[in-house]
């Protein structure tokens, strides 16, 4: 029987699907909603100063005729007051006890507003808090949000606010608009957190108009940047998320965030090492009845593979992150076309012709022109691979070299420093390798 | 005629001569566009006869760059708006589309070209190529139709002074007088006549070469001469109907219903359209859509004999047309008018179709259309000297497509003995080439 209740830093939940932060859970109707549908947790969408929004506050990518890779937006937080939202949090525990309801806070840089809105929190029967160091809008500029996720020391100072008064869980959602993510997660670390919430959105211009040069969306003539969600900050996401889960200084539970639309992008988050996952553009896109999918998806995932809890999967694929300097040099794939498959659109011939390394021919049989790798060239770029619109056509197919590994790590430390190019040559040729 | 088919409302015609294929709408051309690969050196370019860079102009809709798209489209082919309508794409673009290995539909290359054609013809047609500057040099070419309008058009942007002679009083040959209302409107064919006597093409309508205008002073005119003369003269069917009304050759029945005057267009109730081409069937779905309670089509061999595409079959039996398979006329019946068709049941004998004795039959009918195929003007084209004909087709280079006499040119159903508006269309540009290469080296010697 496969169990999908998770436990984020002390959170508990009945599924690991968490409605983000966001205007999906601006109100206790929306988030009653939302768990009637079968979401297993919502973070309240932020709480705090008083704000006042703009109209046209989404901006969207869409491509190839795919509506919505990207949005961004400049919705600020809550605009309802505290009272209402707490009062809403309130209601919504007593309704659904086995839901994971977080708030979200975000007020001005002062130690006594913080240990007042804490403590209101704690009252109103939360979960967990989620502390927002992300916003990248309107709230930076006052000095809040991202503004705080931006500077370590802020991080781990507000953290510590909250901290010394919290009794339920404190998780820190930080921005990705930073360098290195590791940092803003240490201090968060040394602020006495209970787990990191990443990524937020991050800093865009969603586009110009080509007719009027005005900033889409615009407000009356004037845009700006907003923050961006949606598929195409996953790969970021995922990125950072692993970098958390690795970093051995920080070893705290992790809500993963960033373009998550289904089960099987969740299960990515999970697999790098995130408890509990949020979602939010997917769900402005389609609505809350997307998490039925989501919960079946990754039940029978897990039946398939024969997990009964996720705590047997989580982080499974952190032990394959790797960097650059521990990658075999030696390993070799080639490209191989399936010519029975193969329709001839010959978008693998362009890309690889003109971008890549010149190693496939179009060889005409019979009435045809047929693409085809020349594998002594080809250097395993998997360019093809990847431009070829037909499922299992192109192959990485494995080259075998009598299992020979040598990694840029082990290369450096064995050639003579600084490594001159007629060394690694000589080493390259010796391995059949040769650069044209 | 006997029981001529009662008319029908306004209303009526409208619904039965609607498009068959309506246009895209712009958000279903857009998800279309954005459904090709993109292919490279893609298997529709090659298999268009004029070869459009298919590929580019569709990447361009999703760009927004439909002037360009045009552009592209119109480089390769004068006839587009035609062709996207009328073009058999099954066959040929669509019919080579990928997808179809890919076990996935399509593309609708036909439509979206007719997206942007559309497009381009609601903008008022703006030029997309810079014309040559003039060469002083003339090209008289006889006949607009397809080719001849592709050929006017390619020598007017290379910098000659050209005019089309044209036999009829509407330009445009068959694309404006031979094809199905439901599959594309009179008016778009003469757009694009429209479109091509803006790049400078001079065409002089109800002037028959050989009869208005004598070869000679055509001749004296102009530096060479292109015939796209099309095949004018029907079959005959060696079955007489001397003194018979009710008897009509399809082409003109046609050319007719093309008018979008139908209630001036007697049908009867009960018509045989003889052949089993995409004319015949043409001529038997417009018969039924006029109003016509029962269609026959008689041909002499079988199903798979018929040189009718296989959609235009489905369309003619989705539109109730009977057919009679392996039976060929013999007698039409009647005194004054059409009363009966006599036909004899065909079978094959040693190779060869032969009748079966004592197994006539009539067929009641009211109307009978002949679209038993077409043929070149052989007492025409024999006035011009040195021109040789072959198996009813002008002789022509085929890269240059200069004919025996050097200062004429051919192309278009004259010298394939009948295929697509597409291949008359690339006759017609390849023949402008063969003529400035004509002209050129004439005048460098």
């Amino acid at each position: 029987m496969v169990d999908l209740s998770i436990n984020c830093g002390g959170i508990k939940s009945p599924n690991p699907f968490w409605l983000a932060s966001a205007p999906p859970t601006n109100s206790g109707y929306q988030i009653c909603k939302a768990f009637e549908a079968g979401w297993g947790g919502a973070v309240w969408k932020t709480i705090g100063a008083p704000v006042m929004n703009v109209v046209n506050r989404y901006g969207a990518i869409d491509y190839n005729g795919q509506k919505i890779i990207g949005l961004n937006n400049i919705e600020l937080i809550s605009d309802r007051s505290i009272e209402i939202n707490l009062k809403e949090i309130a209601e919504t525990k007593r309704l659904w006890p086995d839901r994971a309801v977080v708030a979200s806070l975000m007020v001005e840089s002062d130690r006594q507003i913080w240990h007042d809105i804490v403590k209101r929190t704690i009252d109103a029967g939360a979960d967990g808090i989620e502390l927002n160091y992300g916003c990248p809008h309107g709230m930076s500029e006052r000095g809040m949000g991202s503004a705080v996720g931006q500077v370590p020391e802020y991080c781990s100072m507000i953290t510590e606010w909250v901290t010394e008064v919290s009794t339920i869980p404190v998780l820190v959602k930080l921005t990705p608009n930073i360098t290195d993510i590791r940092f803003p997660g240490r201090a968060a670390k040394k602020g006495g957190a209970h787990g990191i919430a990443l990524i937020n959105t991050i800093n865009t211009i969603i586009g110009v108009n080509l007719d009027t040069f005005e900033i889409e969306p615009s407000r009356g003539g004037k845009g700006g940047h907003g923050g961006y969600a949606g598929p195409a900050v996953k790969p970021i996401a995922l990125h950072m998320v692993s970098e958390i889960a690795r970093d051995p200084e920080i070893n705290l539970p992790i809500s993963g965030i960033g373009g998550i639309s289904n089960w099987r992008d969740a299960l990515e988050f999970i697999l790098l090492g995130a408890s509990s996952v949020q979602v939010c553009t997917a769900a402005m896109h389609y609505g809350f009845r997307i998490v039925e999918d989501m919960n079946e998806g990754l039940t029978n995932w897990m039946d398939e593979k024969g997990f009964t809890s996720l705590d047997q999967v989580r982080g499974k694929a952190l032990p394959n992150v790797s960097t650059f300097g521990d990658m075999n040099l030696l390993y070799k794939d080639v490209a191989r076309i399936d010519e029975k498959k193969c329709i001839q659109c010959n978008l693998c011939y362009i890309a690889c012709e003109d971008t890549a390394h010149q190693c496939i021919d179009l060889l005409s049989k019979k009435d045809k022109k047929q693409p085809t790798v020349r594998e002594s060239d080809c250097v395993g770029c998997r360019l093809c691979y990847i431009v070829c619109p037909v499922q299992d056509c192109i192959t990485m197919v494995h080259k075998d070299n009598g299992n020979e590994s040598k990694t840029w790590n082990e290369l450096t430390k064995e050639l003579p420093q600084p490594m001159s190019l007629e060394d690694l040559r000589a080493f390259q040729h010796k391995h059949g390798i040769e650069i044209h | 005629m006997n029981n001529i088919a009662p008319k029908l409302s306004a209303k009526e015609y409208e619904k039965n001569f609607s498009e068959l294929k309506p246009a895209l709408t712009p958000i279903a051309a857009m998800a279309e566009a954005n459904r090709c690969l993109y292919c490279f050196d893609s298997s529709c370019m090659t298999a268009c006869p004029t070869h459009i860079d298919i590929s580019t102009f569709i990447k361009k809709i999703t760009s927004g760059n439909m002037k360009g798209s045009a552009k592209t489209i119109l480089s390769s082919n004068w006839i587009a708006l035609t062709c996207a309508k009328a073009c058999p794409v099954d066959v040929l673009c669509e019919g080579a589309c990928v997808y179809n290995d890919k076990g996935e539909k399509p593309i609708q290359i036909g439509k979206l070209q007719r997206h942007v054609m559309d497009w381009y013809v609601e903008k008022g047609m703006p030029a997309l190529i810079t014309p040559a500057q003039k060469n002083g040099k003339s090209v008289g070419i006889i006949g607009a139709g397809p080719s001849g309008l592709a050929c006017g058009a390619e020598l007017s942007l290379m910098g000659y002074d050209v005019t089309i002679y044209d036999a009829n009083k509407k330009p445009g040959g068959l694309d404006t007088h031979g094809i199905a209302p439901y599959k594309m409107k009179q008016q778009d064919s003469l757009n694009e006549v429209k479109m091509i006597q803006k790049l400078g093409v001079k065409i002089k309508s109800n002037v028959l070469v050989g009869k208005d205008l004598s070869i000679e002073e055509l001749e004296e005119m102009h530096d060479a001469i292109f015939i796209g003369t099309g095949l004018p003269k029907p079959t005959d069917l060696m079955i007489s109907e001397k003194g018979i009304k009710g008897v009509y050759d399809a082409l003109e029945f046609v050319k007719d219903v093309t008018a979008r005057k139908w209630k001036n267009v007697n049908v009867g109730k009960r018509v045989a359209v003889i052949g089993a081409g995409n004319t015949a069937i043409d001529a038997a779905t417009e018969a039924k859509r006029l109003g016509a309670d029962e269609v026959y089509m008689i041909y002499r061999r079988g199903r798979e004999q018929m040189s009718a595409y296989d959609f235009e079959f489905e369309l003619a039996k989705s539109d109730g047309i009977k057919f009679y398979f392996h039976s060929q006329p013999k007698r039409i019946i009647g005194k004054n008018k059409v009363e009966a068709l006599e036909c004899i049941k065909m079978r094959i004998v040693n190779g060869k179709l032969k009748p079966i004795p004592k197994s006539e039959f009539k067929i009641p009918v009211d109307m009978i259309i002949k679209a038993v195929g077409q043929n070149i003007d052989e007492s025409f084209l024999l006035k011009i000297p040195k021109l040789k004909l072959k198996d009813g087709t002008v002789i022509v280079n085929q890269k240059t497509y200069q004919t025996k006499n050097p200062k004429y040119f051919a192309g278009g159903d004259c010298i394939n003995g009948g295929k697509e508006v597409v291949n008359a269309a690339y006759d017609g540009k390849q023949a402008a080439h063969g003529i400035d290469q004509w002209i050129f080296a004439k005048n460098t010697k």
